[in-house]
């Protein structure tokens, strides 16, 4: 096997490098700077050039130890050639190819194949074995168009505006978060920002990524404009004093789970969004068919039904157990992200 | 039928109810009559049921999903909702639902959903094929409650006559009273609903309900006790009684029509004088007494009652209050003048029936219980459950009759449950609100070395702690039945409930009444479980409570 589970990640013995580890290593080939897939402690990281910079503000005091190649760069170690491709998630995020005597494995880290004006798209890799996600590995998952959900949005702003109202809407604060800026009609109001977004929103603005302006509530500040704001947040600060500073409000979750009604309810918020930037299970399944693939491994999500689905079509397909955690929807993934993002990394 | 879909939308998405009243009254305000009579009869619980088998609904839906069965049941299990996993799983075929036009609801629900129920299974899939073609989002999904007859919608029916009375000008109360009872859903029953002339409400309806919110704040804030009438909360079915034009009316508080279930309560009703309305419970009774509700039970599911059944669980009416006298609604009048004319009534009945009959008479007083202070109510209270009631009702002397719940008024004092501390050894997940995850609990409590589940309760948690009991058991399974998983049997809860009865369909020996979780004991262990034994303690003690 060119690709192994170890206890430490997914190993690729004949070059010496890890994907996308959890436990230290030397060298680490890093998909892209969500928390579950970037850690601390390794002695040296690779990354997409896309993803350098959210990467290195992530990994702070540890940041002089990334590298970056462009993608579709290739890299050779001990005869292994190994390239980074867009994966769609986020910024910087990547599929991972690793090549060796003609034998072609990709890693797709966490992705999504639909439009995204944030990062770079999806891009198909062809490969004997793909390791893919399926956090939305359901067929109750299919994405809404894009366009639809930012129209909604900012239909539910417009209306929550000419009420007085605050709009809040919460998305983690890296990757949904910008994506949600970019979909924001600007001239129903203004457009405010918790720390935690705003940090990661500027170095999607230094990677030249296009943001509405956006301001960084602030403690101390207050101000009669709010009652018509958009405030983009992290989920963990729904309920705590953060949001006290907006008086009256209305409150939305923009996630892949907002799909179903139940978990719309258990987030108690008024409103839910269905964006996601995982793949849903149409993209899902198409993109398995694009990789040409034969041999499929499955991890975090719905690994049981899409290995079974896998196999009843013709696919070697088997379940992977990894620490990677998807797009979570319960309480403690809030909780590990609202300490994190004392330092502005997130889960998702 | 979009217009239905956004109102089911817009209810859904506001938690206040001035928003939920807004859309409603704006729904009202613009939808055609026929539109809304049917929305009117939804939206106060009167759904169809099921029109087509489930079983049915799970392989047509698969098949046109184009998915295995296998796959319809994990999506099911994620969903937790039948209506809505089949909305989902459905891929949308805009080509068809961009072509075609909407349908109004009274149209989809006269022409195309109620008839499904007499169709063979093949014309019932390829009807239901083209109505998920045609239809999208929550359209689609509003088409698949009505269809599994588990329509519903987060309003009450308080709310909905708030709206009607708006929207038409007539008075709440004018439109809950013709709300009540039977009515056909149709463009002129809903044209006659908010037509401001005074017509003449159908005779055979029943008043809305007057009903009490329950004491939480100590007996003490509510004045002195001269100023309330005290009486038992008896444990039977409430039920308003009419009569009117030499006929007899009983209906329940779900507006069921109860006629000819309770024979031997009728026989004395029909001696009362014509404009009678009486507000009572209904109680299985032996020896001037109440017996257990479960006695009660064995006859409510009867449309009629054998001989057998008639002597083992004779039938009694304890009256409450009176509505009507002769003719006039005197509902306006103070709870004691209401008393004095309830007494009269009574009286009246007495008379007639000991000129007719030997027999015990099947209806008596509700006996109004005299106190000092307000520590003897509280002396009451506790003896409650020795009477076979729930605990006390304490109505101010002065109030009205009105209409729905009313602060203030009439309070309801429950006696204080009984609780015991019990393990968690089955959990079923939950639909609706708690969809998709495991929040349907058995408890057991130990029988030497054995538990024995003994209780069922689904409310008590935080979400916080549902979803923590979730992680648990997705974590501690030991087997699965079906839905159902069995766990270790290590999280104790305190289960609190009304009354304890014995059983002979329950594997303890045992059931309890609204059974609930006062706390999660997370500084117990299975083995600090109370016993069965302890469970048939409080039962004994319960019968000679005095
Ligand atoms: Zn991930
Ligand atoms: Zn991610």
């Amino acid at each position: 096997m060119l690709l192994r589970l170890t206890d430490r990640g997914l190993w690729c013995e004949a070059a010496d490098i890890y994907i996308d580890p959890w436990a230290p290593v030397d060298r680490a080939v890093v998909t892209h700077a969500h928390a579950d897939h970037l850690r601390w402690g390794h002695r040296h990281y690779l990354v997409s050039e896309a993803g350098l910079g959210v990467s290195r503000h992530r990994l702070g005091a540890q940041a002089d130890r990334v590298s970056a190649v462009a993608y579709g760069e290739t890299t050779t170690i001990n005869g292994v050639r190994i390239s980074l491709h867009p994966a769609g998630h986020i910024l910087g995020s990547a599929q991972i190819r690793v090549e060796y005597k003609g034998e072609v494995w990709v890693v797709s880290g966490d992705y999504k194949t639909d439009a995204d004006t944030t990062c770079a798209p999806w891009e198909p890799v062809r490969c004997h074995t793909f390791i893919t996600e399926s956090t939305f590995g359901l067929p109750i998952y299919r994405w809404p168009a894009q366009q639809q959900v930012f129209d909604e949005i900012n239909h539910w702003w417009r209306e929550n505006a000419n009420a007085g109202r605050a709009s809040l809407l919460y998305g983690y604060a890296l990757g949904k978060a910008q994506r949600l800026l970019s979909g924001l009609d600007p001239s129903i109001g203004p457009i405010l920002t918790h720390g935690a977004v705003e940090t990661m929103t500027s170095i999607y603005r230094d990677a030249g990524v296009a943001m509405p302006p956006t301001t960084y509530a602030t403690v101390d500040q207050r101000d009669p404009a709010w009652s018509r704001a958009m405030v983009v947040a992290p989920p963990s600060v729904d309920g705590s004093t953060w949001v006290r500073r907006f008086g009256k409000h209305a409150a939305a979750f923009a996630s892949g789970w907002m799909q179903v009604r139940g978990a719309r309810r258990r987030r108690g918020v008024d409103r839910g969004f269905t964006l996601s930037d995982h793949v849903d299970w149409p993209q899902l399944l198409s993109a398995i068919s694009a990789t040409g693939a034969e041999r499929v491994w499955v991890t975090h999500g719905f690994t049981g039904p899409v290995v079974r689905w896998l196999q009843e079509h013709g696919y070697e397909a088997s379940a992977i157990a990894t620490r990677f955690e998807g797009e979570r929807d319960d309480a403690a993934v809030d909780e590990a992200e609202s300490t994190e993002s004392e330092t502005g990394g997130a889960t998702s | 039928m979009i217009r239905f879909a956004a109102l089911y939308d817009a209810i859904d998405a506001s938690t206040g109810t001035q928003a939920k009243t807004d859309a409603l009254a704006e729904y009202f305000a613009n939808a055609p009559a026929a539109d809304a009579a049917w929305a009117v009869a939804f939206l106060t619980g009167r759904r169809p049921k099921r029109l087509v088998r489930a079983p049915d609904l799970r392989t047509w839906a698969a098949e046109l999903a184009n998915i295995p069965d296998w796959l319809f049941e994990e999506s099911y299990a994620q969903v937790g909702d039948l209506a809505e996993t089949i909305a989902l799983l459905i891929p949308e075929n805009t080509a068809q639902s961009a072509r075609a036009t909407d349908i109004s609801l009274a149209e989809w629900v006269e022409q195309r959903l109620l008839p499904l129920r007499t169709l063979a299974p093949a014309e019932q899939r390829t009807q239901l094929f083209e109505a998920w073609n045609t239809l999208r989002g929550t359209a689609r999904f509003v088409y698949n409650k009505l269809l599994t007859g588990a329509f519903r919608v987060g309003v009450s029916d308080g709310l909905v006559v708030r709206a009607l009375a708006r929207t038409s000008g007539v008075e709440a109360d004018v439109i809950a009273h013709r709300l009540m009872g039977h009515w056909e859903p149709s463009a002129e029953w809903f044209e006659t609903l908010v037509s401001s002339a005074t017509s003449d409400a159908d005779w055979s309806r029943p008043y809305p309900f007057f009903l009490a919110y329950p004491l939480e704040a100590a007996p003490e804030t509510l004045g002195a006790p001269g100023a309330w009438q005290i009486e038992y909360k008896w444990d039977g079915i409430r039920a308003q009684l009419i009569v009117r034009r030499g006929k007899v009316f009983l209906w329940s508080r779900g507006e069921e029509l109860l006629n000819g279930r309770f024979p031997e309560v009728e026989a004395a009703l029909a001696l009362l004088p014509d404009g009678t309305v009486l507000d009572g419970e209904l109680l299985a009774w032996q020896d001037a007494r109440p017996m257990p509700f479960t006695a009660l039970q064995r006859r409510l599911n009867r449309k009629t009652v054998g001989k057998k059944l008639l002597s083992d669980v004779p039938v009694h009416l304890v009256a409450y209050d009176c509505l009507e006298l002769e003719g006039r609604d005197i509902r306006t009048e103070p709870m004691r003048e209401r008393r004095k004319a309830l007494e009269h009534v009574h009286e009246q009945l007495i008379a007639r029936h000991a000129e007719r009959s030997a027999t015990p008479l099947t209806v008596s007083l509700s006996p109004l219980i005299n106190v000092a202070s307000w520590d003897d109510v509280s002396e009451r209270r506790s003896e409650a459950r020795a009477q076979e009631a729930e605990g006390l009702m304490l109505k101010r002397a002065d109030s009205p009759y009105g209409v729905g719940r009313k602060a203030g008024e009439w309070w309801k004092w429950k006696v204080s449950p009984l609780s015991v501390d019990a393990v968690l050894v089955y959990a079923q997940a939950g639909h609706g609100r708690r969809s998709g995850l495991y929040t349907d609990y058995t408890f057991a409590v130990w029988l030497d070395n054995t538990l024995v589940p003994f209780a069922k309760a689904y409310s008590g948690l935080t979400d916080a702690e549902i979803r923590e009991v979730d992680r648990f058991v997705r974590a501690n399974t030991k087997e699965k039945f079906g839905p159902v998983r069995t766990v270790e049997p290590r999280l104790v809860f305190e289960l609190a409930f009304e009354g304890i009865q014995e059983s002979t369909r329950h594997k303890s020996g045992l059931a309890v009444r609204f059974p609930r979780i006062a706390r999660w004991r997370r500084d117990k262990v299975a083995t600090d479980a109370d016993s069965l034994e302890t469970v048939r303690a409080m039962l004994r003690a319960q019968r000679n409570e005095t």
